[in-house]
């Protein structure tokens, strides 16, 4: 079950993907495969385990301008247009391989705000040690487990809140 | 002036706090609007949502609403990051829960990172987002609950642009199963994770989770993300980039 809805969201993926191909033919660029700054952009939003890189095309082997003509080298990765949507833009990467596509990666998704270098930095936050007496820390936000409406009456999260408000 | 608003949303209670100078009303409003809209496209429990006709068959996830793909794409990442211990199929049946929370609080901070605020926070039932910092020179506290008596912080973590999510039972029970079995996870009192953004931070936390006793080298390994692990017994043990443990609770 789960792989045939797989096999259908890629599918459907690969097949949106192509429509909005279609309309952007032109401005289509080739990259090579993991170059194409997935992670300094931030588009997914975190992680530098190099979502971006994947399966592309490793050797990045052709690295032409254009879309639509595949050679018999191996594959290659294009990467399509933003496109925008309701919720901002979403730009894919696909790779082609002899003429079929082979990968379609999001490289940018709606989650994507402007946000800049600055942002996008991670400090490892201190982990403070001092015994905590109740009352005498100062805590602007609760992490825990995900509470239900009606746990969030009696966690310390809705103290907090009411102390806000 | 700054703003702090609370929202009943997806079952649990989402906290947001602008300490920024306003007005921030239009910009909570569409917080708000956003976290709804959320609900109503991924929503397992109501019959009407995008995710469960997509469950029924009766609908296609190229016509449903267009966040409906990037996050089954970003699921199947996550997925494979995890090495399987993460999944939006968990028991085999299509269902991104796990993962919709996490990522609609990032976004949520987006909005108001869009709309002028560099220093928020948004809760969402426990898993925070958090922009900037606290107040000028200030950074943000966030407490970590205690899984064993959730009136009692743990510990504290103090910094700037981070997020944090915490997965366990304290709440809701053995609700968390190791996707690969669809057994309940229930080798853990609780993990919380950090790391910049939320999406992977939540989802992040779910597998350290269902991993059990391996959960603290795994996140070792993983570069940008750190955690606090309590097991069973209160034992509280820390990722190697946190430079020393924590202390254990008394008992």
């Amino acid at each position: 079950m789960r792989r045939v809805i797989l096999a259908l969201v890629s599918t459907v993926t690969g097949l949106v993907m192509l429509l909005s191909f279609k309309t952007h033919q032109t401005p289509l660029t080739a990259s090579t495969a993991a170059g194409t700054g997935t992670g300094s952009s931030g588009s997914t939003g975190s992680s530098s385990s190099g979502s971006g890189s994947s399966s592309s095309g490793s050797s990045g082997t052709t690295g032409t301008t254009s879309g639509g003509g595949t050679t018999a080298t191996g594959s290659k990765t294009v990467t399509g247009d933003e496109a925008q949507t309701r919720y901002g833009p979403v730009q894919v990467q696909i790779t082609v391989n002899n003429g079929r596509i082979t990968d379609v990666e999001t490289v940018e998704y709606p989650t994507d705000t402007p946000r800049d270098a600055e942002i996008n930095q991670f400090a490892i936050p201190e982990l403070n040690q001092e015994t905590l007496q109740a009352g005498n820390a100062h805590i602007d936000m609760v992490s825990g487990a995900t509470y239900t409406s009606n746990g969030y009456i009696t966690s310390l999260q809705s103290a907090l809140d009411k102390a806000g408000l | 002036m700054s703003a702090h608003h609370v929202e009943h949303c997806m079952g649990t209670v989402f906290s947001i706090d602008v300490r920024d100078a306003g007005p921030w009303d239009d910009a909570i409003a569409e917080v708000v609007a956003w976290l709804h809209h959320v609900d109503a496209v991924f929503s397992t429990y109501q019959d009407g949502s995008d995710i469960s006709r997509i469950r029924r068959g009766e609908l296609a996830a190229a016509d449903a609403d267009p966040d409906v793909l990037p996050v089954l794409e970003l699921g199947t990442e996550i997925e494979a990051e995890t090495g399987g211990w993460f999944s939006v199929f968990p028991g085999g049946e299509l269902d991104p829960t796990g993962l919709v929370k996490g990522w609609a609080v990032e976004r949520a901070s987006g909005i108001l990172l869009d709309h002028g605020s560099r220093n928020h926070a948004v809760n969402g039932g426990g898993d925070v987002q958090l922009a900037g910092e606290a107040g000028p020179g200030q950074p943000w506290t966030v407490g970590v609950a205690d899984p064993h008596d959730r009136t009692h912080v743990l510990t504290t973590l103090t910094g700037r642009d981070f997020a944090i999510a915490t997965s366990g039972t304290a709440e809701r029970g053995a609700h968390i199963v190791d996707p690969r079995t669809g057994a309940p996870a229930v080798d853990l009192a609780s993990v919380t994770v950090v790391g910049r953004w939320l999406s992977r931070v939540d989802a992040y936390a779910t597998a350290a989770f269902a991993r059990g006793a391996g959960a603290r080298d795994w996140i070792d390994g993983m570069g940008g993300y750190e955690a606090v692990i309590v097991g069973l017994d209160g034992e509280t043990t820390v990722t190697s980039g946190f430079a020393t443990p924590a202390r254990t609770p008394a008992a």
